[in-house]
C-alpha cells in the first residue's frame, strides 16, 4: 500500500501544476540546481562525521565503549547484544544498517534480538549526522541541549522497542 | 559536538596505537571516502527532490500544507515568517511520509530560516532538529525492506513496535525541548 503514496502524491503535484498553468520543467530544474550548493556546504560536516565514525568502529572503541556502558542499557530493559546498535544509531543511519544485518546473521532475522533491533533502527535517525549537516547553513556553533536531549529520547525509543517486542 | 568528535578521535585512534597501528591512517582516510560516496548519492537524491519541492512552491502548494500544519508550527517552534513556515510543514509531510534523506533539504531550509546571524541555537531550531532525530516516520521502509532481503517469515511485523517507539520517543523529545527551553532561556 504504502510505495503507492509517494508516485500518487509526485503525479497529483505535477498535475496541480499543470492546471496552475505553471512552467513546471523550469521549476524542476532551477529547483535541481540549488542541490549543487546543498551538497557542498554539507559535504564538510559529513566527512568529519564519517571519519569519527570509521575509528569509531575499527579501533574496537565502539566495542569497548558499548561494554562499558550494557550493564546501564540491561538495568534499563536493553540486551548487551544490542548495546552497541543503540549507540551507534546516534552517529550514522548507514553505519547501523550494516551493524543490524550482522544482528541478523548471528541471530536469526525472526529472533528477538533482531526484532528489537530493527525497531531500534526504524524509530529514529542519527542525533549527531543530523545535527552537524542541519546547521551547516547557519553560523551555530553552540548546540546546547540539543545533543542530549536527542541521545536521551533516541534512548527511550531503544528502551521502549525491546519492552514492546518482549511482549508481541 | 567538537568534545564528542575530539573523544572519539582521540581514544580511538588512542586504541590503534596500542593494537592495529597499521589501519589507523587507512580507515580515517576510508571514512573521508565513505562520506565522498555518500554525499553523491544524496546529491543525486537532492537534485530530484529540491526540483519537484520547486514545482511545489511555485504552484503554492506549500502554502496550503503550511494552513494545515499552522496549528502545530506555531505550538513546537513559536511564530516565524511564511517561507520558515512552508520549509517546516514539507520537512514535517517528508519526515511522516518517510522519504528519508528528502527531508534533509527542508530541514535546513527551515533551520537557516530561523538563524538570526547568533552563535547559538535557539528552541526553535532545537524542536526542528528534534522531530527529524526522533524520525516521525510512518512506515520503516529500509529497515522492511532489509528484512525481506533477509529471508523473514514476517518482514512486517516490526511496523507497530516500531511506530510505538518512535510515537514514544518523539513525545519525549518534544517535552524535553520544551522543558528546557524553560529552564535555559535563548541567548543572543
Amino acid at each position: 500500500m504504502s510505495q503507492y503514496i509517494l508516485p500518487i502524491m509526485i503525479i497529483s503535484i505535477l498535475l496541480y501544476g499543470l492546471l496552475k498553468r505553471k512552467n513546471i520543467y523550469n521549476a524542476f530544474v532551477v529547483g535541481s540546481k540549488s542541490s549543487f550548493d546543498l551538497v557542498l556546504t554539507s559535504l564538510p560536516y559529513i566527512v568529519a562525521i564519517f571519519v569519527a565514525v570509521e575509528v569509531f568502529n575499527v579501533s574496537g572503541l565502539s566495542m569497548v565503549f558499548a561494554d562499558f556502558v550494557s550493564p546501564v542499557f540491561e538495568f534499563f530493559g536493553v540486551p548487551k547484544e544490542l548495546s552497541q546498535l543503540v549507540i551507534l544509531k546516534n552517529f550514522t543511519g548507514c553505519g547501523s544498517l550494516a551493524l543490524l544485518e550482522d544482528i541478523f546473521a548471528t541471530y536469526g532475522v525472526d529472533s528477538y534480538l533482531a526484532r528489537a533491533g530493527c525497531c531500534i533502527a526504524g524509530c529514529s535517525e542519527a542525533i549527531f549526522y543530523i545535527t552537524a549537516v542541519y546547521f551547516s547553513k547557519t553560523k551555530v556553533t553552540k548546540f546546547r541541549y540539543a545533543i542530549p536531549v536527542g541521545v536521551l529520547a533516541n534512548f527511550v525509543g531503544a528502551m521502549v522497542s525491546c519492552l514492546i517486542c518482549k511482549i508481541i | 559536538m567538537s568534545f564528542v568528535w575530539s573523544g572519539v578521535m582521540i581514544f580511538g585512534l588512542g586504541l590503534l596505537l596500542l593494537g592495529n597501528v597499521d589501519i589507523a591512517v587507512s580507515s580515517m582516510l576510508e571514512g573521508g571516502s565513505k562520506a565522498i560516496t555518500l554525499a553523491l548519492k544524496l546529491w543525486g537524491i537532492y537534485a530530484v527532490w529540491l526540483g519537484l519541492l520547486k514545482i511545489v512552491e511555485e504552484t503554492e502548494l506549500d502554502k496550503k500544507l503550511c494552513k494545515l500544519f499552522k496549528p502545530v508550527i506555531r505550538l513546537l517552534v513559536g511564530k516565524t515568517d511564511s517561507y520558515t513556515e512552508n520549509q517546516i510543514a514539507i520537512n514535517i509531510t517528508s519526515n511522516m511520509l518517510g522519504m528519508g534523506n528528502a527531508s534533509t533539504p527542508s530541514g535546513i531550509n527551515a533551520i537557516a530560516g530561523l538563524d538570526k546571524g547568533s552563535r547559538y541555537a535557539t528552541a526553535g531550531m532545537i524542536m526542528i532538529l528534534i522531530l527529524n532525530a526522533t524520525g516521525l516516520d510512518l512506515i520503516p521502509t529500509t529497515v522492511i525492506g532489509l528484512r525481506v532481503m533477509a529471508g523473514s517469515n514476517a518482514p512486517t511485523d516490526i511496523i507497530i513496535p516500531t511506530f510505538i517507539a518512535t510515537f514514544v520517543n518523539t513525545l519525549v523529545g518534544i517535552v524535553l525541548v520544551k522543558l528546557f527551553s524553560k529552564i535555559f532561556k535563548d541567548k543572543q
